[in-house]
Protein backbone atom coordinates (compact mmCIF):
# COMPACT_ATOMS: atom_id res chain seq x y z
CA UNK A 1 0.00 0.00 0.00
CA UNK A 2 1.23 3.33 -0.78
CA UNK A 3 1.39 6.34 1.89
CA UNK A 4 -1.56 7.72 1.11
CA UNK A 5 -3.49 4.59 1.37
CA UNK A 6 -2.64 3.63 4.30
CA UNK A 7 -3.60 7.42 5.69
CA UNK A 8 -6.96 7.02 4.07
CA UNK A 9 -7.12 3.91 5.65
CA UNK A 10 -6.60 5.68 9.39
CA UNK A 11 -8.64 8.16 8.72
CA UNK A 12 -11.45 5.62 7.92
CA UNK A 13 -11.09 4.21 10.98
CA UNK A 14 -11.01 7.18 12.82
CA UNK A 15 -14.29 8.62 11.44
CA UNK A 16 -16.11 5.65 13.51
CA UNK A 17 -15.58 7.15 17.07
CA UNK A 18 -17.83 9.89 18.01
CA UNK A 19 -16.04 11.97 20.43
CA UNK A 20 -12.65 12.94 21.25
CA UNK A 21 -12.95 9.88 24.45
CA UNK A 22 -12.96 7.15 21.87
CA UNK A 23 -10.53 8.75 19.64
CA UNK A 24 -7.90 8.85 22.81
CA UNK A 25 -8.77 5.03 24.03
CA UNK A 26 -8.06 4.13 20.88
CA UNK A 27 -4.74 5.38 20.83
CA UNK A 28 -4.16 4.60 24.15
CA UNK A 29 -4.68 1.23 23.25
CA UNK A 30 -1.98 1.67 19.97
CA UNK A 31 0.40 2.59 22.43
CA UNK A 32 0.28 -0.03 24.89
CA UNK A 33 -0.12 -2.86 22.04
CA UNK A 34 3.17 -1.78 21.01
CA UNK A 35 6.39 -2.87 21.49
CA UNK A 36 7.81 -0.40 19.13
CA UNK A 37 11.57 -0.02 19.88
CA UNK A 38 14.04 -2.80 20.24
CA UNK A 39 15.87 -1.90 23.81
CA UNK A 40 19.70 -1.85 21.98
CA UNK A 41 18.59 1.42 20.15
CA UNK A 42 16.74 3.55 23.12
CA UNK A 43 20.13 4.96 23.45
CA UNK A 44 20.98 8.67 23.56
CA UNK A 45 21.52 9.30 20.38
CA UNK A 46 18.35 8.19 19.52
CA UNK A 47 16.71 10.25 21.87
CA UNK A 48 14.39 13.35 20.47
CA UNK A 49 14.16 15.47 23.63
CA UNK A 50 10.80 17.43 23.64
CA UNK A 51 10.35 19.00 27.39
CA UNK A 52 7.29 17.05 28.03
CA UNK A 53 7.89 13.55 26.74
CA UNK A 54 10.78 11.76 25.27
CA UNK A 55 10.76 9.96 21.89
CA UNK A 56 12.88 7.49 20.44
CA UNK A 57 13.48 6.46 16.97
CA UNK A 58 15.83 3.74 15.08
CA UNK A 59 15.75 3.34 11.02
CA UNK A 60 16.85 0.69 9.32
CA UNK A 61 17.19 -0.07 5.48
CA UNK A 62 15.54 -3.48 4.45
CA UNK A 63 15.65 -4.41 0.20
CA UNK A 64 15.43 -0.98 -0.28
CA UNK A 65 12.43 0.02 2.23
CA UNK A 66 12.91 2.23 5.02
CA UNK A 67 11.86 0.58 8.23
CA UNK A 68 11.24 2.75 11.31
CA UNK A 69 10.73 1.40 15.14
CA UNK A 70 10.16 4.18 18.14
CA UNK A 71 8.97 4.50 21.35
CA UNK A 72 8.17 7.17 24.03
CA UNK A 73 7.67 7.32 27.79
CA UNK A 74 4.17 8.95 27.26
CA UNK A 75 1.78 6.28 26.54
CA UNK A 76 -0.35 9.33 24.28
CA UNK A 77 2.76 10.26 22.21
CA UNK A 78 3.35 6.41 21.68
CA UNK A 79 0.02 5.83 19.90
CA UNK A 80 0.41 8.67 17.78
CA UNK A 81 4.12 7.04 16.99
CA UNK A 82 2.33 3.91 16.17
CA UNK A 83 -0.17 5.59 13.98
CA UNK A 84 2.98 7.50 11.99
CA UNK A 85 5.10 4.32 11.80
CA UNK A 86 2.29 2.49 10.41
CA UNK A 87 1.96 5.28 7.53
CA UNK A 88 5.55 5.94 6.79
CA UNK A 89 7.09 2.76 8.20
CA UNK A 90 8.28 0.01 5.18
CA UNK A 91 8.16 2.95 2.17
CA UNK A 92 10.60 3.41 -0.03
CA UNK A 93 12.66 7.02 1.31
CA UNK A 94 11.58 9.32 -1.51
CA UNK A 95 7.80 7.91 -0.83
CA UNK A 96 8.77 9.42 3.24
CA UNK A 97 10.40 12.47 1.70
CA UNK A 98 7.26 13.55 -0.41
CA UNK A 99 4.64 12.44 2.11
CA UNK A 100 2.66 15.03 4.20
CA UNK A 101 1.08 14.38 7.76
CA UNK A 102 -1.91 16.98 7.35
CA UNK A 103 -4.05 13.16 8.38
CA UNK A 104 -3.14 13.87 11.56
CA UNK A 105 -5.05 17.04 11.28
CA UNK A 106 -8.31 14.45 9.96
CA UNK A 107 -7.92 12.14 12.88
CA UNK A 108 -8.30 14.86 15.73
CA UNK A 109 -4.89 14.94 17.01
CA UNK A 110 -3.81 18.03 15.68
CA UNK A 111 -3.22 19.31 18.77
CA UNK A 112 -0.70 16.62 19.37
CA UNK A 113 1.65 17.44 16.53
CA UNK A 114 1.69 21.39 17.10
CA UNK A 115 4.83 23.01 17.42
CA UNK A 116 4.93 24.27 20.62
CA UNK A 117 3.57 20.76 22.20
CA UNK A 118 6.98 20.49 23.42
CA UNK A 119 5.93 16.44 22.85
CA UNK A 120 9.00 15.44 20.55
CA UNK A 121 6.44 14.56 18.16
CA UNK A 122 7.12 17.61 15.34
CA UNK A 123 11.01 16.24 16.05
CA UNK A 124 9.77 13.23 15.82
CA UNK A 125 8.31 13.42 12.09
CA UNK A 126 11.28 15.61 10.45
CA UNK A 127 13.70 12.88 11.85
CA UNK A 128 11.85 10.56 10.02
CA UNK A 129 12.16 12.73 6.57
CA UNK A 130 16.24 13.27 7.63
CA UNK A 131 16.65 9.60 7.84
CA UNK A 132 14.76 9.34 4.62
CA UNK A 133 16.55 11.54 2.75
CA UNK A 134 20.14 10.69 4.24
CA UNK A 135 19.42 7.20 3.07
CA UNK A 136 17.79 8.36 -0.37
CA UNK A 137 21.36 10.19 -1.26
CA UNK A 138 22.91 6.50 -0.42
CA UNK A 139 20.67 5.14 -3.54
CA UNK A 140 21.30 7.71 -5.35
CA UNK B 1 -16.75 39.15 53.18
CA UNK B 2 -15.13 37.38 50.71
CA UNK B 3 -17.48 36.37 48.24
CA UNK B 4 -15.95 33.89 45.39
CA UNK B 5 -19.06 34.05 43.40
CA UNK B 6 -18.83 37.81 43.07
CA UNK B 7 -15.05 38.10 42.53
CA UNK B 8 -15.27 35.42 39.74
CA UNK B 9 -17.46 38.03 37.49
CA UNK B 10 -14.64 40.15 37.78
CA UNK B 11 -12.59 37.76 35.25
CA UNK B 12 -14.52 37.62 32.08
CA UNK B 13 -12.31 34.78 30.59
CA UNK B 14 -13.38 32.60 33.38
CA UNK B 15 -16.74 31.95 31.82
CA UNK B 16 -15.16 31.10 28.67
CA UNK B 17 -15.22 27.46 27.11
CA UNK B 18 -12.46 24.98 26.36
CA UNK B 19 -12.96 21.71 24.06
CA UNK B 20 -16.50 22.20 25.10
CA UNK B 21 -16.08 22.51 28.86
CA UNK B 22 -16.42 25.42 30.81
CA UNK B 23 -12.65 26.66 31.45
CA UNK B 24 -11.26 25.04 34.76
CA UNK B 25 -8.02 27.26 34.98
CA UNK B 26 -5.60 25.85 37.57
CA UNK B 27 -2.55 27.07 36.13
CA UNK B 28 -2.08 30.13 38.46
CA UNK B 29 1.52 29.76 39.40
CA UNK B 30 2.67 30.16 35.58
CA UNK B 31 0.23 33.19 35.00
CA UNK B 32 -3.00 34.26 36.43
CA UNK B 33 -5.54 35.98 35.02
CA UNK B 34 -6.92 39.13 34.32
CA UNK B 35 -9.98 41.00 35.98
CA UNK B 36 -12.19 43.48 34.26
CA UNK B 37 -10.53 46.55 36.10
CA UNK B 38 -7.26 45.84 34.78
CA UNK B 39 -8.62 45.26 32.00
CA UNK B 40 -10.04 48.89 31.56
CA UNK B 41 -6.90 50.19 33.01
CA UNK B 42 -5.02 48.96 29.98
CA UNK B 43 -7.59 50.81 27.97
CA UNK B 44 -7.80 53.84 29.41
CA UNK B 45 -4.42 54.60 29.24
CA UNK B 46 -4.25 54.16 25.67
CA UNK B 47 -7.64 55.83 25.31
CA UNK B 48 -6.38 59.12 27.79
CA UNK B 49 -2.87 59.28 28.02
CA UNK B 50 -0.48 57.47 25.94
CA UNK B 51 2.66 59.52 25.29
CA UNK B 52 6.54 58.88 26.38
CA UNK B 53 7.46 59.86 29.96
CA UNK B 54 9.93 61.62 31.35
CA UNK B 55 10.50 63.81 28.33
CA UNK B 56 8.35 65.78 27.55
CA UNK B 57 7.19 69.62 28.29
CA UNK B 58 3.18 68.67 26.69
CA UNK B 59 0.36 67.69 28.98
CA UNK B 60 -0.33 64.60 27.87
CA UNK B 61 3.62 63.50 28.75
CA UNK B 62 3.56 65.07 32.09
CA UNK B 63 0.44 63.14 32.90
CA UNK B 64 1.28 60.07 31.63
CA UNK B 65 5.14 60.56 34.18
CA UNK B 66 2.70 61.59 36.60
CA UNK B 67 0.62 57.94 36.48
CA UNK B 68 4.09 56.27 35.91
CA UNK B 69 5.46 57.77 38.96
CA UNK B 70 2.45 57.03 40.85
CA UNK B 71 1.95 53.56 40.45
CA UNK B 72 5.55 53.44 41.68
CA UNK B 73 4.77 54.74 44.75
CA UNK B 74 1.77 52.56 44.91
CA UNK B 75 4.46 49.48 44.63
CA UNK B 76 6.32 50.96 47.37
CA UNK B 77 3.86 51.41 49.56
CA UNK B 78 2.96 47.82 48.82
CA UNK B 79 6.01 46.64 49.72
CA UNK B 80 6.66 48.74 52.36
CA UNK B 81 9.89 49.89 50.63
CA UNK B 82 11.37 53.30 52.42
CA UNK B 83 12.08 54.87 49.35
CA UNK B 84 9.86 55.19 45.89
CA UNK B 85 13.21 55.11 44.04
CA UNK B 86 14.40 51.41 45.72
CA UNK B 87 11.71 50.36 42.91
CA UNK B 88 12.92 49.68 40.00
CA UNK B 89 10.52 48.71 37.08
CA UNK B 90 12.02 45.79 34.91
CA UNK B 91 10.05 43.49 32.04
CA UNK B 92 9.87 41.13 34.82
CA UNK B 93 11.44 38.37 37.71
CA UNK B 94 14.01 37.27 35.19
CA UNK B 95 14.86 40.80 34.20
CA UNK B 96 15.50 42.22 37.74
CA UNK B 97 17.73 38.48 38.63
CA UNK B 98 19.87 39.57 35.40
CA UNK B 99 20.18 43.08 36.53
CA UNK B 100 21.31 42.27 40.22
CA UNK B 101 23.80 39.38 38.26
CA UNK B 102 25.20 41.81 36.67
CA UNK B 103 25.77 43.78 38.83
CA UNK B 104 27.77 41.76 41.25
CA UNK B 105 29.94 41.47 38.13
CA UNK B 106 32.58 44.66 39.55
CA UNK B 107 31.98 43.53 43.16
CA UNK B 108 32.76 39.44 43.09
CA UNK B 109 36.34 37.95 43.09
CA UNK B 110 37.20 34.37 42.13
CA UNK B 111 37.08 32.28 45.33
CA UNK B 112 33.60 34.36 46.07
CA UNK B 113 31.04 31.92 46.78
CA UNK B 114 27.49 32.44 45.53
CA UNK B 115 24.29 30.35 47.60
CA UNK B 116 21.42 29.17 45.43
CA UNK B 117 18.72 26.69 46.29
CA UNK B 118 17.91 23.48 45.51
CA UNK B 119 14.44 24.53 44.51
CA UNK B 120 15.60 27.06 41.89
CA UNK B 121 13.33 28.34 38.75
CA UNK B 122 15.94 26.72 36.72
CA UNK B 123 16.71 29.62 34.29
CA UNK B 124 17.23 31.36 37.11
CA UNK B 125 20.25 28.99 37.68
CA UNK B 126 21.88 30.03 34.64
CA UNK B 127 22.27 34.17 35.47
CA UNK B 128 24.31 32.97 38.69
CA UNK B 129 26.59 30.56 36.42
CA UNK B 130 27.01 33.40 34.01
CA UNK B 131 28.18 35.30 36.43
CA UNK B 132 30.51 32.85 38.21
CA UNK B 133 31.87 32.37 34.92
CA UNK B 134 32.75 35.97 34.91
CA UNK B 135 34.35 36.54 38.07
CA UNK B 136 35.39 33.02 38.95
CA UNK B 137 33.41 32.35 41.74
CA UNK B 138 31.55 29.34 42.88
CA UNK B 139 28.11 28.48 43.16
CA UNK B 140 26.98 26.31 45.88
CA UNK B 141 23.75 24.72 46.47
CA UNK B 142 21.01 24.47 49.92
CA UNK B 143 20.06 20.73 49.20
CA UNK B 144 16.29 20.04 49.87
CA UNK B 145 14.76 17.02 51.90
CA UNK B 146 11.76 14.78 50.45
CA UNK B 147 9.41 17.01 51.89
CA UNK B 148 10.53 19.73 49.48
CA UNK B 149 11.75 22.06 52.14
CA UNK B 150 15.42 23.49 52.45
CA UNK B 151 17.56 22.11 54.91
CA UNK B 152 18.86 24.94 56.92
CA UNK B 153 21.21 22.94 58.75
CA UNK B 154 23.09 22.78 55.35
CA UNK B 155 22.56 26.00 54.52
CA UNK B 156 24.69 27.25 57.73
CA UNK B 157 27.38 25.07 56.61
CA UNK B 158 27.63 26.39 53.24
CA UNK B 159 27.77 30.04 54.54
CA UNK B 160 31.26 31.47 55.23
CA UNK B 161 33.42 34.40 54.76
CA UNK B 162 33.53 33.86 51.17
CA UNK B 163 29.79 34.30 50.83
CA UNK B 164 29.08 37.30 49.12
CA UNK B 165 25.33 36.78 47.35
CA UNK B 166 22.52 34.01 48.78
CA UNK B 167 19.57 33.75 46.23
CA UNK B 168 16.60 31.75 47.37
CA UNK B 169 12.83 32.03 46.03
CA UNK B 170 10.37 33.22 48.30
CA UNK B 171 7.79 30.23 47.33
CA UNK B 172 9.06 27.47 45.19
CA UNK B 173 6.93 27.33 41.70
CA UNK B 174 7.21 23.56 41.45
CA UNK B 175 6.14 22.37 44.87
CA UNK B 176 4.87 25.73 46.24
CA UNK B 177 6.96 25.08 49.25
CA UNK B 178 6.88 28.87 51.37
CA UNK B 179 11.27 29.13 52.63
CA UNK B 180 12.02 30.51 55.82
CA UNK B 181 13.74 33.35 53.95
CA UNK B 182 13.67 35.61 57.59
CA UNK B 183 15.83 33.00 58.53
CA UNK B 184 18.03 33.09 55.88
CA UNK B 185 18.75 36.36 55.32
CA UNK B 186 19.59 36.59 58.91
CA UNK B 187 22.11 34.06 58.40
CA UNK B 188 23.44 35.80 55.26
CA UNK B 189 23.82 39.60 57.20
CA UNK B 190 25.25 37.70 60.13
CA UNK B 191 28.52 37.17 57.64
CA UNK B 192 27.97 40.09 55.88
CA UNK B 193 26.59 38.90 52.28
CA UNK B 194 23.59 39.84 50.40
CA UNK B 195 20.26 38.72 49.55
CA UNK B 196 18.19 38.57 46.81
CA UNK B 197 14.77 36.95 47.16
CA UNK B 198 13.21 35.62 44.27
CA UNK B 199 9.35 36.72 45.16
CA UNK B 200 7.41 35.66 41.63
CA UNK B 201 5.26 32.90 43.18
CA UNK B 202 5.33 34.45 46.69
CA UNK B 203 3.67 38.02 45.49
CA UNK B 204 0.46 36.82 44.10
CA UNK B 205 -0.49 35.23 47.60
CA UNK B 206 1.34 37.46 50.42
CA UNK B 207 2.25 40.93 50.44
CA UNK B 208 6.01 40.73 51.53
CA UNK B 209 7.22 43.99 53.86
CA UNK B 210 10.96 44.69 52.41
CA UNK B 211 11.97 46.44 55.25
CA UNK B 212 10.58 43.97 57.89
CA UNK B 213 12.08 41.52 56.02
CA UNK B 214 15.82 43.27 56.01
CA UNK B 215 15.93 41.94 52.17
CA UNK B 216 18.71 43.27 49.80
CA UNK B 217 16.43 42.88 46.57
CA UNK B 218 13.57 41.34 46.04
CA UNK B 219 11.40 40.47 42.54
CA UNK B 220 8.52 39.72 41.21
CA UNK B 221 6.24 39.99 37.95
CA UNK B 222 3.28 41.54 37.31
CA UNK B 223 1.50 38.60 35.43
CA UNK B 224 1.71 36.38 38.52
CA UNK B 225 -0.83 38.95 40.38
CA UNK B 226 -3.86 39.71 37.62
CA UNK B 227 -1.28 42.60 36.14
CA UNK B 228 0.03 42.42 32.33
CA UNK B 229 2.68 40.42 31.36
CA UNK B 230 6.19 42.12 30.51
CA UNK B 231 6.60 44.16 33.75
CA UNK B 232 7.11 43.65 37.12
CA UNK B 233 9.78 45.22 39.64
CA UNK B 234 13.28 44.87 41.54
CA UNK B 235 13.56 46.62 44.97
CA UNK B 236 16.77 47.00 45.88
CA UNK B 237 18.20 48.68 48.92
CA UNK B 238 19.05 52.54 48.20
CA UNK B 239 22.69 51.76 49.02
CA UNK B 240 23.27 48.73 47.21
CA UNK B 241 21.22 50.42 43.82
CA UNK B 242 23.69 53.14 44.22
CA UNK B 243 27.00 50.52 44.27
CA UNK B 244 25.59 48.57 41.57
CA UNK B 245 26.72 49.64 37.94
CA UNK B 246 23.78 50.19 35.51
CA UNK B 247 22.96 47.42 33.62
CA UNK B 248 21.95 48.58 30.12
CA UNK B 249 22.90 51.79 28.27
CA UNK B 250 20.29 53.72 26.74
CA UNK B 251 17.83 57.12 26.66
CA UNK B 252 16.66 57.93 30.78
CA UNK B 253 19.11 56.60 32.30
CA UNK B 254 21.60 59.28 31.85
CA UNK B 255 22.68 62.64 33.37
CA UNK B 256 25.01 64.24 30.35
CA UNK B 257 26.74 62.78 27.57
CA UNK B 258 29.70 63.57 25.93
CA UNK B 259 31.92 61.42 23.80
CA UNK B 260 34.91 61.78 26.71
CA UNK B 261 31.87 60.80 29.69
CA UNK B 262 28.89 60.27 30.74
CA UNK B 263 27.26 60.40 34.17
CA UNK B 264 24.54 58.31 34.92
CA UNK B 265 20.71 59.76 35.96
CA UNK B 266 20.09 58.95 40.47
CA UNK B 267 18.32 56.26 40.88
CA UNK B 268 15.61 54.83 40.06
CA UNK B 269 16.18 56.07 36.33
CA UNK B 270 20.10 54.82 36.65
CA UNK B 271 18.59 51.63 35.93
CA UNK B 272 15.79 52.19 33.57
CA UNK B 273 16.93 53.05 29.69
CA UNK B 274 14.74 53.35 27.41
CA UNK B 275 11.03 53.60 26.87
CA UNK B 276 10.00 51.36 29.37
CA UNK B 277 6.62 49.32 29.45
CA UNK B 278 4.57 52.23 30.23
CA UNK B 279 1.15 51.25 30.15
CA UNK B 280 2.17 47.90 32.10
CA UNK B 281 4.11 49.65 34.55
CA UNK B 282 0.32 51.91 35.23
CA UNK B 283 -1.36 49.03 35.23
CA UNK B 284 0.92 46.71 37.47
CA UNK B 285 -0.45 49.41 39.98
CA UNK B 286 -4.00 48.90 39.28
CA UNK B 287 -3.76 45.12 39.61
CA UNK B 288 -2.12 45.78 42.99
CA UNK B 289 -5.35 48.00 44.40
CA UNK B 290 -7.33 45.21 43.22
CA UNK B 291 -5.57 42.33 44.97
CA UNK B 292 -6.17 44.71 48.27
CA UNK B 293 -9.24 45.44 47.78
CA UNK B 294 -9.66 41.98 48.17
CA UNK B 295 -7.01 41.52 50.79
CA UNK B 296 -4.12 39.35 51.42
CA UNK B 297 -5.48 37.88 54.80
CA UNK B 298 -8.80 36.77 53.13
CA UNK B 299 -6.90 35.53 49.61
CA UNK B 300 -4.65 33.27 51.77
CA UNK B 301 -7.56 32.06 53.63
CA UNK B 302 -9.22 31.02 51.17
CA UNK B 303 -6.79 29.70 49.31
CA UNK B 304 -5.33 27.88 51.75
CA UNK B 305 -9.06 26.07 52.53
CA UNK B 306 -8.82 24.93 48.72
CA UNK B 307 -5.25 24.00 49.29
CA UNK B 308 -6.76 21.52 52.02
CA UNK B 309 -10.07 20.39 50.56
CA UNK B 310 -7.95 19.85 46.99
CA UNK B 311 -5.04 17.44 48.64
CA UNK B 312 -7.79 15.87 50.86
CA UNK B 313 -9.65 15.00 47.87
CA UNK B 314 -6.67 13.54 45.55
CA UNK B 315 -5.17 11.67 48.00
CA UNK B 316 -8.43 9.27 48.18
CA UNK B 317 -7.16 8.59 44.71
CA UNK B 318 -5.02 5.76 45.19
CA UNK B 319 -1.64 5.24 43.25
CA UNK B 320 -1.60 9.20 43.57
CA UNK B 321 1.07 11.01 44.68
CA UNK B 322 1.92 14.12 45.94
CA UNK B 323 5.29 15.99 45.77
CA UNK B 324 6.34 18.85 47.87
CA UNK B 325 4.63 18.18 51.25
CA UNK B 326 6.13 20.84 53.44
CA UNK B 327 4.45 22.29 56.50
CA UNK B 328 4.08 25.24 54.97
CA UNK B 329 3.12 25.81 51.84
CA UNK B 330 1.05 27.54 49.10
CA UNK B 331 -2.08 26.64 46.73
CA UNK B 332 0.16 24.58 44.44
CA UNK B 333 -0.15 20.74 43.98
CA UNK B 334 2.59 18.98 41.94
CA UNK B 335 1.51 15.24 41.91
CA UNK B 336 1.43 12.21 39.46
CA UNK B 337 -0.30 9.16 38.94
CA UNK B 338 1.76 5.70 39.70
CA UNK B 339 3.21 4.68 36.41
CA UNK B 340 1.46 7.02 34.27
CA UNK B 341 3.83 9.70 32.39
CA UNK B 342 1.94 13.12 33.26
CA UNK B 343 2.12 14.52 30.05
CA UNK B 344 -0.97 12.14 29.34
CA UNK B 345 -2.84 13.18 32.07
CA UNK B 346 -2.39 16.85 31.40
CA UNK B 347 -3.59 15.92 27.87
CA UNK B 348 -6.93 14.61 29.01
CA UNK B 349 -7.52 17.11 31.59
CA UNK B 350 -7.21 19.56 28.73
CA UNK B 351 -9.94 17.76 26.57
CA UNK B 352 -12.05 18.15 29.92
CA UNK B 353 -11.45 22.42 29.93
CA UNK B 354 -9.19 21.38 32.76
CA UNK B 355 -5.58 23.69 32.44
CA UNK B 356 -3.05 22.44 34.49
CA UNK B 357 1.13 22.61 33.76
CA UNK B 358 2.75 19.05 33.14
CA UNK B 359 6.28 19.01 32.88
CA UNK B 360 9.53 19.97 35.23
CA UNK B 361 8.12 23.34 35.51
CA UNK B 362 11.79 24.72 35.10
CA UNK B 363 13.17 22.82 37.71
CA UNK B 364 15.02 20.00 36.20
CA UNK B 365 16.96 19.43 39.83
CA UNK B 366 13.55 18.96 42.05
CA UNK B 367 12.35 16.60 39.30
CA UNK B 368 16.01 14.83 39.10
CA UNK B 369 15.66 14.61 43.12
CA UNK B 370 12.46 12.67 43.06
CA UNK B 371 13.65 10.57 39.79
CA UNK B 372 10.31 11.30 37.75
CA UNK B 373 10.02 12.87 34.49
CA UNK B 374 7.88 16.15 35.52
CA UNK B 375 4.62 16.29 37.44
CA UNK B 376 0.84 17.48 36.89
CA UNK B 377 0.92 20.69 38.54
CA UNK B 378 -2.76 22.28 39.93
CA UNK B 379 -2.19 25.51 40.92
CA UNK B 380 -4.85 27.58 42.54
CA UNK B 381 -6.08 31.30 43.04
CA UNK B 382 -8.63 33.29 44.79
CA UNK B 383 -10.86 32.88 42.03
CA UNK B 384 -11.35 29.04 42.08
CA UNK B 385 -13.63 27.14 43.36
CA UNK B 386 -13.98 23.94 45.35
CA UNK B 387 -16.47 22.81 42.64
CA UNK B 388 -13.82 23.20 39.92
CA UNK B 389 -11.73 21.61 42.17
CA UNK B 390 -14.33 18.51 42.49
CA UNK B 391 -14.26 18.68 38.45
CA UNK B 392 -10.15 17.94 38.57
CA UNK B 393 -10.70 15.22 40.88
CA UNK B 394 -13.19 13.69 38.49
CA UNK B 395 -11.44 14.25 35.46
CA UNK B 396 -8.02 12.69 37.35
CA UNK B 397 -9.85 9.48 37.93
CA UNK B 398 -11.38 9.68 34.31
CA UNK B 399 -7.26 10.24 33.01
CA UNK B 400 -6.33 7.07 35.24
CA UNK B 401 -9.21 5.12 34.12
CA UNK B 402 -8.21 5.83 30.66
CA UNK B 403 -4.59 5.22 31.03
CA UNK B 404 -4.34 2.32 32.88
C1 LIG C 1 9.91 31.21 41.06
C2 LIG C 1 9.91 31.88 39.73
N1 LIG C 1 10.91 32.72 39.40
C3 LIG C 1 10.92 33.36 38.23
C4 LIG C 1 9.97 33.17 37.27
C5 LIG C 1 10.09 33.87 35.95
O1 LIG C 1 9.22 34.95 35.89
P1 LIG C 1 9.12 35.82 34.56
O2 LIG C 1 8.97 34.85 33.44
O3 LIG C 1 7.90 36.67 34.77
O4 LIG C 1 10.37 36.62 34.45
C6 LIG C 1 8.90 32.32 37.56
C7 LIG C 1 7.86 32.11 36.54
O5 LIG C 1 7.46 31.06 36.18
C8 LIG C 1 8.88 31.65 38.81
O6 LIG C 1 7.90 30.81 39.11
Amino acid sequence: MTIEDIQNEIIDEFSMFDDWEERYQYMIDLGKELPLIDDQYKTDSNIIKGCQSKVWVHAEMKDDKLQFTADSDAIITKGIIAILIRAFSNQHPKDIIDADTSFIDKIGLKEHLSPTRANGLVSMVKQLKMYAIAYQTQLN
Amino acid sequence: MFNVEKIRKDFPILSRKVNGKPLVYFDNAATSQTPQQVIDAIVNYYHNYNANIHRGVHTLSQEATDLYEQSRQKIQKHFHAKFSHEIIFTSGTTHGINLVANGFTSILKKGDDIIVSALEHHSNIVPWQMLCERTGANLKVIPMNNEGELVMSEYEKLLSKNTKLVFVNHISNALGTINPIEYIIEKAHDIGAAVLIDGAQACPHIKPDVQALDVDFYVASAHKMCGPTGVGILYGKEAWLKKLPPYQGGGEMIAEVTFEKTTYADLPHKFEAGTPNIAGGIVFGAAIDYMNNIGFDAIAKYENELLEYATEKLLQIDSLKIYGTAKNKTSVISFNLKGIHPYDVGSILDKLGIAVRTGHHCAQPIMDYYKIPGTIRASFAFYNTKAEIDALVAGVKKAKMMLS
